[in-house]
């Protein structure tokens, strides 16, 4: 017995000293590595030759992508304007003529479309949060605030968003109560939020599901009650997580505004309609798409680049 | 008076039994080392004394007061405990001296400052005062490590519970998170500590208690443990951790 006695110590003694010992070595040679170090680095042989290659390379891949493109946008081309309806495609849609005297309305109505997009963004994250927290309760007094935030989540994210917006539209105002809105802008919005924040509100939930039970063990283990826990710990990380899928949510937002214009909005594509039956020429519909467009692909970048930036973090 | 009192525990997952009636009681200042293989019991017993773990059975007593009991706020409980984990576990969206003063301001209702100058003293006394402005994916292993159990410490608990603190970090790292225990030890704080570090076992603890399948087999002085163990089961537990060592 007397081998195991003195086993453990002797062998913790030593660790310990190992351990200061390695530590000075690490510090001394880290000091005269950097003296023997070579002020300037020429480059080999071997190396510029391996860059030359791959310059050369380099030249090869971008001239092929080019010609490939090219030779696809040729034939996209030819088969488009070769079909037989395209003379008359190109005077309905593409008329230059219309683009520029509808301009000036769709724009304009375009500015609803982004107004109508600007308020609804906030309240969809706040409706959306404070769903994702009321499914998060577990206290029994809670209990009709988590049912209510079950249902929500299940009717409207069942229901088609277009089916939301004609019902709130129309069924509300036919109430006739005091106090409820009537304004159509009013109305759109309140139904791209009830939509909107069903989605949003899974978002969160998964967000605040993926934060590991490690970091709730922690913070309760300091005297952290839940909500505590929730707002300083949980919530933080979690909203790192969720801004790329809530950007894209968003960028879907921008697009679906213009489903309001069913319940008498007059926006973009209203406007775009408007003139379309008046001079029976398609172009304004072309007109507000480019504008949808050069709203919605900023966003999508600034999505990716976030995306990008948050898989970079996690790599390290 | 003890101050925390273990009797009767039981603790299962479904069908499995992780802890059979453990009794164990902790002195003021003392420390007591938990040993035993993995899957003995060791961490879930610090879980169920954290109450992280519902108990089964039996009741746990912290200054004569019954903290299982269904009444009791969890919270309440945890405030006067510290726990600091194998895995760390420090939240890597604040600076160290957020983790540290995180408790104290939100749950003790320290000030900002009174609060941030215990944290940098703690970190002072451990050697990371150059530290309080990292995150901690910007510390190595031992460094996070002796944070969390500055975190752990910075609310000033009566208790500290330790569940194999060194078992995540690199060989050379250890030294340095052993040494903040031993200063703990040396501060008087009473501590419950799971370890595979034998040796250190035997250097720190006043008492060691050998876990075998849920069961507390055999508790004892280091000396008495470690060089004449009563159950033929805590002999093999050592020969096998000093084989390995050798090996």
């Amino acid at each position: 017995m007397a081998e195991p006695s003195s086993g453990p110590a002797a062998g913790a003694e030593n660790a310990r000293e190992t351990g200061a010992a390695g530590a000075e070595n690490a510090r001394e040679t880290g000091a005269s590595g950097a003296e023997n170090a070579p002020a300037t680095w020429v480059k080999s042989e071997r190396q510029l030759q391996r860059e030359r290659s791959r310059r050369i390379r380099a030249v090869r891949s971008s001239t092929i992508a080019t010609v490939s493109t090219i030779v696809f946008l040729g034939v996209v081309a030819a088969v488009v304007t070769r079909s037989p309806g395209w003379p008359r495609v190109r005077e309905t849609f593409f008329s230059a003529e219309a683009f520029a005297r509808s301009w000036p309305d769709v724009v304009d109505g375009f500015w609803t479309n982004v107004q109508i997009f600007l308020i609804a963004e906030p309240l969809i994250l706040i409706v959306g949060l404070l769903v994702a927290l009321a499914r998060n309760l577990r206290a029994p007094v809670f209990f009709p605030l988590r049912a209510l935030a079950v249902a929500y989540t299940d009717v409207f994210r069942g229901v088609p968003t277009l089916l939301v917006i004609l019902l709130v539209g129309f069924g509300v105002p036919a109430l006739n109560l005091q106090g409820t809105p009537t304004n159509e802008i009013t109305l759109g919005v309140i139904a791209l939020t009830l939509a909107y924040g069903a989605y949003v509100a899974e978002v969160f939930r998964a967000g605040i599901d993926s934060v590991h039970p490690s970091q709730w063990a922690a913070a309760r283990s300091l005297g952290l009650n839940h909500g505590r826990t929730m707002r300083y710990v949980v919530l933080p990380q979690a909203w790192r997580r969720v801004v790329p899928p809530l950007l894209n949510d968003f960028v879907s937002l921008q697009k679906d505004t213009a489903l309001v214009s069913t319940i008498g909005v007059i926006e973009s594509l209203r406007q775009a309609q408007i003139y379309a039956a008046s001079k029976f020429n398609y172009t304004p519909y072309l007109v507000s798409a480019l504008l949808f467009i050069a709203l919605t692909i900023p966003m999508a970048r600034f999505t990716d680049y976030l995306a990008a930036r948050s898989q970079r973090r996690r790599g390290q | 008076m003890s101050l925390l009192r273990i009797e009767g525990l039981w603790k299962t997952y479904h069908d499995h039994a992780v802890l059979r009636g453990i009794d164990l009681e902790v002195a003021p200042h003392e420390v007591v080392c938990l040993i035993g293989a993995s899957g003995s019991g060791k961490s879930t017993l610090l879980r169920c004394v954290n109450l992280l773990e519902t108990v089964d059975d039996g009741t746990i007593h912290l200054d004569g007061v019954e903290i299982t009991d269904v009444r009791a706020d969890p919270d309440d409980v945890r405030r006067r405990m510290g726990i600091v984990f194998q895995a760390f576990n420090l939240f890597p969206h604040m600076t160290v001296l957020d983790n540290i003063t995180l408790a104290p301001r939100k749950v003790h209702g320290v000030g900002r400052a009174e609060a941030e100058e215990r944290a940098r003293e703690l970190l002072g006394r451990f050697g990371l005062a150059d530290k309080a402005g990292a995150y901690p994916d910007r510390l190595s292993g031992g460094q996070q490590q002796r944070v969390a159990i500055i975190r752990a410490m910075a609310t000033r608990p009566r208790l500290m519970l330790l569940d194999e603190v060194t078992s995540a970090l690199d060989p050379e790292l250890v030294a340095e998170v052993l040494g903040v225990i031993r200063e703990l030890k040396e501060s008087g704080m009473t501590m419950i500590l799971t370890t595979h570090e034998m040796g250190f076992c035997r250097e720190i603890a006043d008492t060691v208690c050998f876990l075998d399948e849920g069961v507390l087999l055999e508790r004892g002085t280091p000396g008495q443990i470690f060089t004449d163990p009563r159950e033929s089961r805590t002999r093999e537990f050592l020969k096998s951790v000093l084989d390995a060592r050798r090996a």
